[in-house]
């Protein structure tokens, strides 16, 4: 029975931190590029209320994955311009985002609210999801969560091994440096700001889809926000993004479990374990030999202006 | 004089209430689209509006904090609402101190316990019905493991499984109910996880006490049996769901306001039973059998007679420590503060 128990823990993990994953992965892009962007929470909300509305109305699951994936963009876009071209205050403009995408959501989600749509099914892989424990666990799941297994190492080849990446890192971290060097600091962070949304937007559409198939107001619960701190503690790294999505979603799923088996830990203090491992994180990183190598990008939510560089 | 302008004043005041149509206001603890309590207030909501038509205006404000209780009151209050209806126990103490600065104004609090001369509390002894879908449960698992989702240890909640439990143990006494506590009201994808390790431990039957339909979702993505709670939630599970014990507002808000309109309210105290219609079942699934139907339906009728108390001794607690002796039945008061387990029930109550 405890063999049940740990495989149902596991595969609770990957299911609810998946999510996560896509949040914190976008976020990472968009923080990268020096723009902070807290809205995640907003986002997700208008991607699953778009993904649901998209897959009730017209039955088809892709359109309705590349709906929300475009909702969570266009937000974005607005903190982009905010942020990047209006230069306000990121945080604020991001926490707009979040009543924005809360208020829309809940507003025009009422009439769908009960209704059933088309959504992902487990699909198995052959030969590899007949392994035991572990096929079931990783290779008996819907499509999204293998397109998360999918973006990890796409991103992070990107990042450390790509003319792109590179560029992207630096608009982050001397934005100076790299318009000196002719990278288009605004055009980048636009781009990397919205690929963000796209992100949080996929998140959303994953929990209206897939994760809970329905559309009821407020659905995420506060994922976006540890979204947010998932970002600090994989030091803007997405494999460690992953390691972390999948650990934060599998300590939401084991306060279950240890209720099950009976493991005498309150779940309050359950509930704290991802922000106290987030706080150790960023004591460890705040050691000056590892800032060096990760760390948060030095111009994160500084708005960059070429005009007041003399 | 001065008899002459109270008269005209006392006119004008009585022209200006009983002119225009009675102004109702409801506060919500959650969004109106949760589909499971805030969902059913506001359907009792709909209700009323319908019934009375151009009699009665109402208007809800969702989602308010505990810290935003008092103002949103007093603006009421201070907006024309002559009667308001504050839908959760977290508004009880701030429904009470507004009511003292507003004594011309109704104020009714759900599911807490103050009253004064111009406030009320109402609830539903929704335990009734949970006993009754306690029977479904028992009589259908095979594992002998019911999977219970629960929100927070509240003697509400606490209340409920204990009936839930006994209704179980009436007709399966090996059955056990596994209790995991999700503390959250509404949180989707965390109660569908807590069902979810439910059915990996091997619960066969899942019943529900949060708010949203995601733990009867889990449940039919796993053909695993569900009983719901709150509002009629078997679209999510139309293979699996059993039953669901249900609230209907409206009744009690029918009453209440045809009162105020009658000018005969009085404050009070109100719990209402299966006998009043506040609370009830939805309709029994197919896959219940006839005889446990058929029981289901006798219990109902002798709860509606007052003849059946579902917390009627002898009682056990998980211990097997006798605390409720035959003869004897839990009292309101303990009812209201009940803060121990039943034989039967796998689980703890944090302190």
């Amino acid at each position: 029975m405890n063999q049940d128990i740990i495989t149902s823990t596991l595969s609770g993990a990957l299911r609810s931190g998946t999510p996560l994953l896509f949040a914190t992965l976008g976020e990472i892009l968009a923080e990268r590029s020096g723009v902070l962007n807290l809205g995640l929470e907003g986002m997700m909300l208008m991607g699953a209320f778009t993904g649901f509305s998209v897959s009730y109305i017209t039955g088809n699951l892709w359109l309705a994955v590349m709906a929300a994936i475009l909702v969570g963009g266009l937000m974005a876009s607005l903190h982009a311009f905010m942020s990047i071209t209006l230069r306000v205050n990121q945080v604020v403009s991001g926490l707009a985002l979040v009543f924005l995408g809360e208020g829309l959501s809940g507003f025009w989600g009422h009439g769908f609210v009960g209704m059933q749509a088309e959504s992902f099914n487990n699909i198995k892989i052959p030969f590899l999801g007949d392994i035991p424990y572990v096929g079931t666990i990783v290779f008996d799941r819907d499509i999204l969560v293998y397109i998360g297994y999918i973006a990890v190492p796409v991103i992070w080849w990107f990042l450390y091994k790509t003319t792109a990446g590179m560029n992207l890192r630096a608009v982050g971290e001397s934005p100076d440096a790299a318009d000196a060097r002719g990278i288009n600091v605004v055009l980048t962070r636009y781009i990397y700001t919205i690929i963000g949304g796209f992100f949080s937007g996929l998140a959303g559409a994953y929990i209206s889809l897939a994760y809970t198939p329905m559309w009821v107001q407020d659905m995420t619960a506060g994922r976006g926000w540890i979204a947010v701190a998932l970002v600090i503690f994989a030091i803007w790294d997405p494999v460690i993004a992953l390691i972390g999505a999948y650990a934060f979603g599998g300590i939401s799923v084991l306060q279950f479990s240890f209720q099950i088996i009976q493991v005498p830990i309150p779940v309050n203090i359950m509930n704290m374990f991802p922000y106290l491992f987030t706080i150790f994180v960023m004591l460890f990183a705040s050691s000056n030999k590892i800032k060096k190598r990760f760390g948060a990008p030095s111009a994160l939510g500084i708005p960059y202006s070429r005009e007041e560089k003399t | 004089m001065k008899k002459y302008l109270l008269l005209v004043s006392m006119l004008l005041v009585a022209f200006l209430a009983f002119a225009g149509p009675l102004k109702v206001a409801f506060l919500y603890v959650g969004p109106v689209g949760d589909d499971g309590w805030t969902y059913s207030q506001n359907l009792g909501r709909l209700y009323v509006q319908n019934y009375f038509g151009d009699k009665i205006q109402t208007t809800y404000i969702e989602s308010v904090s505990m810290t935003d209780t008092v103002n949103v009151l007093q603006t009421l209050a201070q907006s024309g609402y002559k009667v308001i209806y504050t839908t959760s126990f977290d508004y009880m103490e701030q429904t009470a101190q507004v009511a003292k600065l507003f004594p011309d104004i109704i104020f009714e609090n759900c599911s807490g316990y103050l009253t004064s001369q111009n406030m009320s509390s109402y609830f539903g002894r929704i335990y009734e019905p949970e006993f009754l879908t306690g029977l479904v449960g028992g009589a259908m698992t095979k594992t002998n493991k019911i999977g219970y989702v629960a929100a927070f240890p509240t003697p509400e909640v606490v209340r409920g499984i204990n009936a839930f439990a006994l209704g179980v143990q009436m007709v399966n006494p090996h059955a056990t109910v596994q209790v995991v506590w999700v503390n959250d009201w509404y949180n989707p994808p965390a109660e569908k996880e807590a069902a979810l390790s439910l059915m990996g431990a091997g619960c066969d039957v899942i019943k529900s006490e949060t708010d949203s339909p995601a733990p009867l979702q889990a449940a039919a993505s796993k053909d695993v049996y569900c009983i719901g709670y709150n509002t009629d939630q078997s679209s999510y599970a139309p293979k699996t769901f059993l039953i669901a014990s249900v609230f209907d507002w409206g009744i009690y808000y029918k009453n209440d306001i045809q009162n105020v309109l009658d000018g005969t309210w009085k404050p009070q105290n109100f719990w209402g039973g299966l006998d009043t219609g506040v609370v009830g079942l939805t309709p029994m699934s197919n896959l219940v059998p006839d005889q446990v139907q058929k029981l289901v339906n006798a219990i109902e009728e002798a709860m509606k007679d007052h003849t059946f108390n579902p917390f009627a001794g002898p009682i056990y607690d998980r211990s097997g420590k006798l605390m409720v002796p035959a003869g004897q039945s839990v009292s309101d008061q303990d009812l209201l503060s009940m803060n121990w387990f039943v034989k039967g029930v796998i689980g703890n109550i944090p302190k």
